[in-house]
């Protein structure tokens, strides 16, 4: 199993003193190599979600286990460790560092892997994309489809057994959409990825064999 | 890639506020090395703790404006000693070696100063255990010049040259007498390097520099010397009026030799015998009794210049110009903590792909030690450029030579410092990235 989340629970205080919940999740799985489509509506929690999942934000209480490793339970240097090593993350915005190149995009993921950083693979991985003729341009020099692309490498670069997109063909054009989505989910399918995808569109969400509704399984 | 690359990526986004903030820092150093050169080369040029001689003996006054004229030839001679003090004190039998020298007349090319001595000048050595080395030979004739190596350069001389001078300095009064250039003395760092020195007797030779002989009479009185008859009466013939343009058209050659009365010194360079330097106290006591003139052990006379004016200069210069490195970090503080709000999302991004706290905590203190260390790194090239304009005009106005390209130890220390402040400074950002929160920073 490449991914359960287990009576997961998160809430966000309110400035009044109250609490808002965000995410009462009693049970959810994720097989290895499996690519699931999450579909939520806005404010529904779905990037909270990510977050927790990722170790970026920690849960109220539950546990994560990824590649059977509680996540929750280790501290945090671990878990950015954790995070480097095994999660791939792709944004809506993509997040690209717009003073960086494409190349140094890529090699920026495997820097804080604690692994070193492998020239060789993130030039391959962008040639991959389909980039490998704008290694060394800039985000802002590059289209909206080229900077996801690049960010697809990116989440890659350290052989993750994880990839979490969050709404990554939010912010790109409809011709471009088919192209990121089918990109990404070959790339998970050929280094045997598991792929979380959450997206708020429908048609993204019915190219997948598995969709789930995040309402369904979080209880709020 | 690492996190000085990632450091210099982010200084290269912000390139115009890095490079002024940079350029701050680099024109506190540049005035930190500047002052430090600068210092060092006048605290090596008058801490110098021994030379070929024990005494300086010269006319009653400031001692250490007699070592500043002696020696250092920066200020202009008091009153002049009779020659015949010098014959006495060569005499004395503590003196090994006693040798006279005249200043007062500069070159007429190039300005600079004239010394006129002996060859046993020569014999000295010019600091512990360093004798003089000459390409060519010391004074021997009258007319004879041996030049320091910077007068040399500068004025296009060698062996062979001739030259003039003017007299007191004064630009437009030209001695009509020419010294021929008979020897070169190699660098030795100290005013004998911008000195041309001549053949005594050929500067008292000079036409204009004979005294008056009733002037020379009052002047060995005053000494307490003996002045036979016959030559007040010759100071009486001499006060008869003389043919109109006698001068005229005159050769060096021509002139009679001068009375060992009518010769003056302006100082007098004494090594007493003896290694233990008693005997150089003794004397001094000796001759500072007397009311004639005076006697000066250079060494504390200069330490105390230094001690009292040119370090409480140097210690208010490095105040100030640590005050303009200070004002440069706050700037370079400011600069980077008013860019955190903007990298709130970058620092976000990194910490999603994986970087640690401490990291990124690292990464701007990186960029703080960057900017620092560049900035320090160019004003140290700036300094020693400024000091390369500066030290011609320096040179011109005060005599003292300078090495652009001297180095002061204390310009190394500079640098740890330098990372030491850009540590201090890039810690509050720093400690703000510590602090991000990753899930709200992505969501900006």
């Amino acid at each position: 199993m490449s991914l359960v989340l287990d009576n997961l629970k998160k809430s966000y205080r309110e400035p009044g003193g109250g609490t808002i919940p965000v995410l009462n999740v009693a049970r959810f799985e994720l097989k290895t190599a499996e690519q699931v489509a999450l579909i939520g509506s806005s404010g529904g929690g779905k990037t909270t979600l990510l977050n927790v999942i990722a170790g970026i934000t920690a849960p109220d209480s539950g546990r994560v286990v990824i590649d059977n490793i509680d996540v929750t339970g280790l501290n945090e240097p671990s878990r950015d460790r954790f995070r480097a090593l095994k999660i791939g993350f792709v944004f809506q915005t993509f997040n690209l560092l717009p003073a960086f190149t494409a190349l140094e995009n890529v090699l920026l993921g495997m820097c804080f892997s604690g692994k070193g950083v492998d020239s060789h693979r993130a030039t391959d991985l962008l040639k991959r994309v389909g980039l490998g003729h704008r290694l060394s341009h800039r985000p802002p020099q590059l289209s909206v489809g080229e900077q996801q692309r690049v960010a697809v490498a990116r989440a890659l670069a350290n052989h993750p057994s994880l990839l979490l997109a969050d709404e990554p063909t939010a912010s790109v054009d409809v011709a471009n959409q088919n192209t990121i989505l089918d990109l990404i989910r070959d790339a998970c399918k050929e280094n045997n990825v598991s792929l979380l995808l959450v997206t708020h569109a429908p048609d993204v969400a019915a190219r997948f064999g598995r969709i789930e509704k995040l309402s369904d399984f979080n209880r709020l | 890639m690492n996190l000085v690359t990632i450091a210099l990526k982010s200084i290269k986004q912000r390139f115009l506020s890095s490079s002024l903030t940079a350029l701050s820092v680099s024109l506190g150093v540049m005035l930190m090395v500047a002052v430090l050169v600068i210092n060092g080369v006048v605290t090596d040029l008058f801490s110098q703790q021994s030379f070929g001689f024990n005494l300086v003996v010269g006319p009653k006054g400031s001692d250490l404006s007699l070592a500043l004229s002696a020696i250092y030839r920066l200020e202009r001679s008091g009153e002049p000693l009779p020659y015949l003090y010098y014959k006495e004190l060569q005499q004395h039998p503590a003196v090994e070696k006693a040798v006279p020298i005249t200043i007062g007349d500069l070159t007429e090319q190039g300005g600079f100063p004239i010394v006129g001595t002996n060859s046993e000048f020569f014999e000295m050595d010019y600091s512990y255990k360093k004798p003089f080395r000459v390409r060519g030979s010391f004074l021997k004739t009258p007319w004879d010049a041996v030049i320091g190596s910077r007068v040399a350069a500068v004025n296009g001389w060698d062996i062979g040259s001739e030259f003039k001078l003017t007299h007191g300095g004064v630009k437009d009064h030209v001695h009509e007498e020419k010294f021929r250039v008979v020897g070169v003395l190699a660098p030795t760092g100290t005013p004998n390097d911008r000195t041309a020195f001549v053949s005594i007797a050929g500067f008292w030779g000079i036409s204009e520099h004979e005294k008056p002989l009733q002037e020379a009479i009052n002047r060995l009185e005053k000494f307490r010397y003996t002045v036979p008859q016959s030559l007040r009466d010759q100071a009486e013939k001499e006060k008869q009026p003389k043919k109109a343009d006698a001068h005229a058209g005159h050769n060096h050659a021509d002139h009679a030799e001068l009375l060992d009365e009518q010769k003056e010194v302006t100082a007098i360079f004494v090594r007493t015998k003896g290694d233990t330097g008693f005997a150089a106290i003794r004397l001094a006591g000796e001759i500072n009794e007397d009311v004639r003139a005076m006697a000066i052990n250079p060494v504390p006379v200069m330490n105390r210049l230094m001690s009292l004016i040119v370090d409480n200069i140097k210690l208010m210069l490095l105040v100030l110009t640590s005050l303009i490195v200070a004002v440069s970090a706050v700037s370079i503080f400011v600069s980077i903590y008013n860019s955190m709000a903007d990298r709130r999302h970058e620092i976000g991004i990194m910490r999603a792909l994986g970087a640690r706290r401490e990291t990124v905590f690292t990464i701007i203190l990186a960029e703080s030690a960057l900017l620092c260390l560049g900035g320090g790194v160019i004003g140290l090239l700036l300094g020693h450029g400024m000091v390369a304009v500066a030290s011609p005009i320096i040179e011109s106005r005060s005599g003292i030579l300078i090495n652009p390209l001297a180095f002061e130890p204390m310009e190394l220390i500079l640098f740890p410092v330098l990372l030491v402040v850009g540590s201090l400074i890039g810690f509050l950002p720093g400690l703000a990235a510590y602090r991000t929160d990753v899930a709200a920073a992505l969501s900006e």
